[in-house]
């Protein structure tokens, strides 16, 4: 083992380009032994091409990526002591599920009855005893993935890279995947590297996380940290749903003409002759729309100045939105600690 | 109802046509067939005067029958090998990599095969004339494996094309080399397509006339030997049973290879 504090995966000023775009600019990042990391953006944000130049599968224009200290440039992938679960699985075709599992010990020349005990703890792990003789075909996308998953884990990475391992799943089984990646990376105390555009995911199973902008991190931090405190528009609106204040309606609930961002479920939907708690901003307005959605329900209010969404918890079931039709006067109060500045994206 | 599902039944009038097209293309193939056991030995005449298998011992007995078949089962061979390394490698290089010409290579590699026979064949006798190489059993190679390439390139770029290049990443990433990859990974991902597209490059070698007829020395292939004998015919029923063995050798790769890659649609083009 490392000594404590060595970054298992650190980025130093790290740029690649291809051709004219800069996929990953002037990118600076460590993550911590044994943390589930997530790398979150949309498409082509640079997220992706990140993992890979960690893989090896690229190399960086200018800057240095560290694996536990180590300088891995000109590192080829197959002497990097890291793994990676493929977007699309990448499963061997030709060869069986045991023979994929065991593929990486069987270039490291394990003997086969060794090899065929590993396999089959793996199987055991990803919950796939007794599927060993299958080919991949005969499996399902989620059989495929937790082939993929053991395929990789069984050569004990010290980091594992996820590229969207669970994009292809329907939602179902992406939620019940979810807290099983999150126990099995418990389990076998590795470094996940995971990354996806999905924020729901990256919150719900990350130590920490950063959000990805065209070839930047906008932000790192906890998903509390940034789904609480978005440090740029940008990561307001990427991460879960927000109302961004500007011009009048800034001036009058955040106090200065900046930029805020409030969080729909924070804003409360009061009588319009309610009194206003110490500490809370509030604003008046009609009720625009109300659209239920069974667990909450979001009600568009048009208050002076713009458009504000509130998301309610219908704690009365359907009659929680009795009250709330469209036309009707409504006052709206939010917490000032909730109303959230935010600068500028770079 | 399956007639539903795979269309109206064919009226009678174009199962006739049919009937006589399939006809049309194999009553030859089945008159060879028939006077192979001919006892008469100088013209095909008609109906059989009388049946033998004779001939099918004398063919064997005859020391420029062996001869040519060994010559066309030797070329045949050898410039399969050929084709196999140069097409698949062409193959890799199309599709792992991008360079300049790269679409212009498979125009390059097809016209060979593309152009009439007697162009390929007078301008390769004129290529091995102005470079001094004696004619012999490697010249024919060489003509030969000119357009047995372009079988075997389509044969693997079609399967590379349905190859997932994650597949190569993966590989590297569970910790093997460039040599490993190619041996656990990549030839068995094209294995397939390699005995397929070798196969149908043999048959296409060996039953080749016009680009033999250019580049052979004095030696004379199967084809080439059964031309010489229609001209100045001596035992005719034994050209016949060359014939019949000649379509049973044709028929085994072509048959194979049809059967390995029958799930697979876009191997078009391997076949002239």
């Amino acid at each position: 083992m490392t000594a404590a504090g060595v970054p298992a995966v650190a980025f130093e000023g790290v740029t690649r380009r291809f051709g004219d775009v800069l996929a990953v600019d002037d990118v600076s990042f460590s993550i911590a032994d044994g943390e589930f990391f997530s790398m979150l953006g949309p498409s082509g944000s640079g997220k992706t091409t990140c993992l890979r130049l960690v893989a090896g599968f690229e190399q960086p224009g200018s800057g240095h990526i560290r694996i536990h200290g180590v300088n891995v440039e000109g590192v080829p992938p197959y002497r990097r002591d890291v793994n990676t679960v493929f977007q699309d699985y990448a499963l061997f075709p030709h060869m069986t599920v045991g023979g994929n599992i065991e593929y990486g010990l069987m270039i490291r020349k394990v003997p086969a009855a060794e090899r065929r005990r590993r396999a089959e703890e793996m199987l055991a792990l990803v919950k796939l005893d007794g599927l060993y003789a299958r080919k991949p075909g005969q499996l399902s996308g989620g059989q495929r993935q937790r082939v993929a998953l053991a395929r990789a884990l069984i050569n004990q990475p010290r980091v594992l890279l996820l590229d969207e391992p669970l994009g292809a799943l329907d939602l179902k089984l992406r939620e019940a995947m979810q807290a099983e990646l999150k126990a099995i990376q418990r389990q076998v105390g590795i470094t996940f590297v995971y990354v996806t555009h999905d924020q729901g995911e990256a919150l719900s199973m990350s130590d920490r996380l950063a959000v990805f902008n065209r070839g930047r991190i906008e932000q790192i931090g906890s998903p509390a940290e940034v789904y609480d405190h978005p440090a740029t528009p940008f990561v307001a609106g990427f991460v879960g749903q927000t109302n961004l204040l500007e011009g009048y309606l800034a001036q009058r609930l955040g106090g200065f003409p900046a930029t805020y961002a409030v969080r729909p479920e924070r804003i409360r939907i009061v009588a319009p002759d309610a009194d206003v708690p110490s500490g809370f901003a509030s604003i008046d307005g009609k009720v625009a729309s109300v659209t239920y959605l069974g667990a909450n329900s979001r009600v568009e209010v048009d208050a002076d100045g713009g458009m504000l969404a509130v998301v309610e918890q219908n704690v009365d079931g359907g009659a929680s939105v009795a009250g709330r039709v469209p036309g009707a006067v409504v006052r709206l109060v939010v917490d000032r600690r909730h109303i959230q500045a935010v600068s500028a994206s770079r | 109802m399956p007639s539903d599902r795979h269309g109206p039944r064919a009226g009678w009038g174009l199962k006739a046509a049919t009937a006589g097209g399939v006809l049309f293309l194999h009553l030859p193939l089945l008159i060879i067939v028939l006077y192979a056991f001919s006892i008469e030995e100088r013209s095909f005449a008609f109906p059989i005067p009388g049946f033998t298998t004779q001939w099918f011992g004398v063919a064997w007995e005859r020391e420029d029958v062996r001869r040519a078949l060994w010559l066309s089962v030797k070329v045949g061979a050898i410039s399969m090998l050929v084709a196999l390394v140069l097409g698949t490698l062409a193959a890799a290089a199309v599709w792992r990599s991008r360079f300049f010409g790269r679409e212009a290579i498979s125009l390059l590699l097809i016209l060979p095969i593309a152009l009439p026979g007697i162009i390929t064949g007078i301008s390769l006798r004129s290529a091995i004339g102005l470079l001094d190489i004696p004619f012999s059993t490697w010249t024919l190679v060489i003509g030969h494996a000119t357009f047995c390439i372009v079988v075997v390139y389509n044969n693997v770029l079609a399967r590379f094309r349905r190859t997932s290049r994650a597949l190569i990443e993966a590989s590297m990433d569970l910790g093997a080399d460039g040599f490993q990859t190619l041996r656990h990974v990549i030839l068995p991902s094209i294995a397939t397509a390699l005995l397929a597209g070798g196969m149908l490059a043999f048959a296409l070698s060996f039953d080749e006339v016009i680009v033999t007829t250019f580049t052979a020395g004095q030696q004379a292939t199967l084809p080439i030997w059964m031309l010489s004998e229609l001209i100045r015919p001596r035992q005719r029923p034994v050209t016949n049973v060359v014939a019949v063995f000649v379509i049973c050798v044709t028929f085994i790769p072509i048959i194979a290879a049809f059967w390995l890659t029958r799930d697979a649609q876009d191997t078009a083009g391997a076949l002239k």
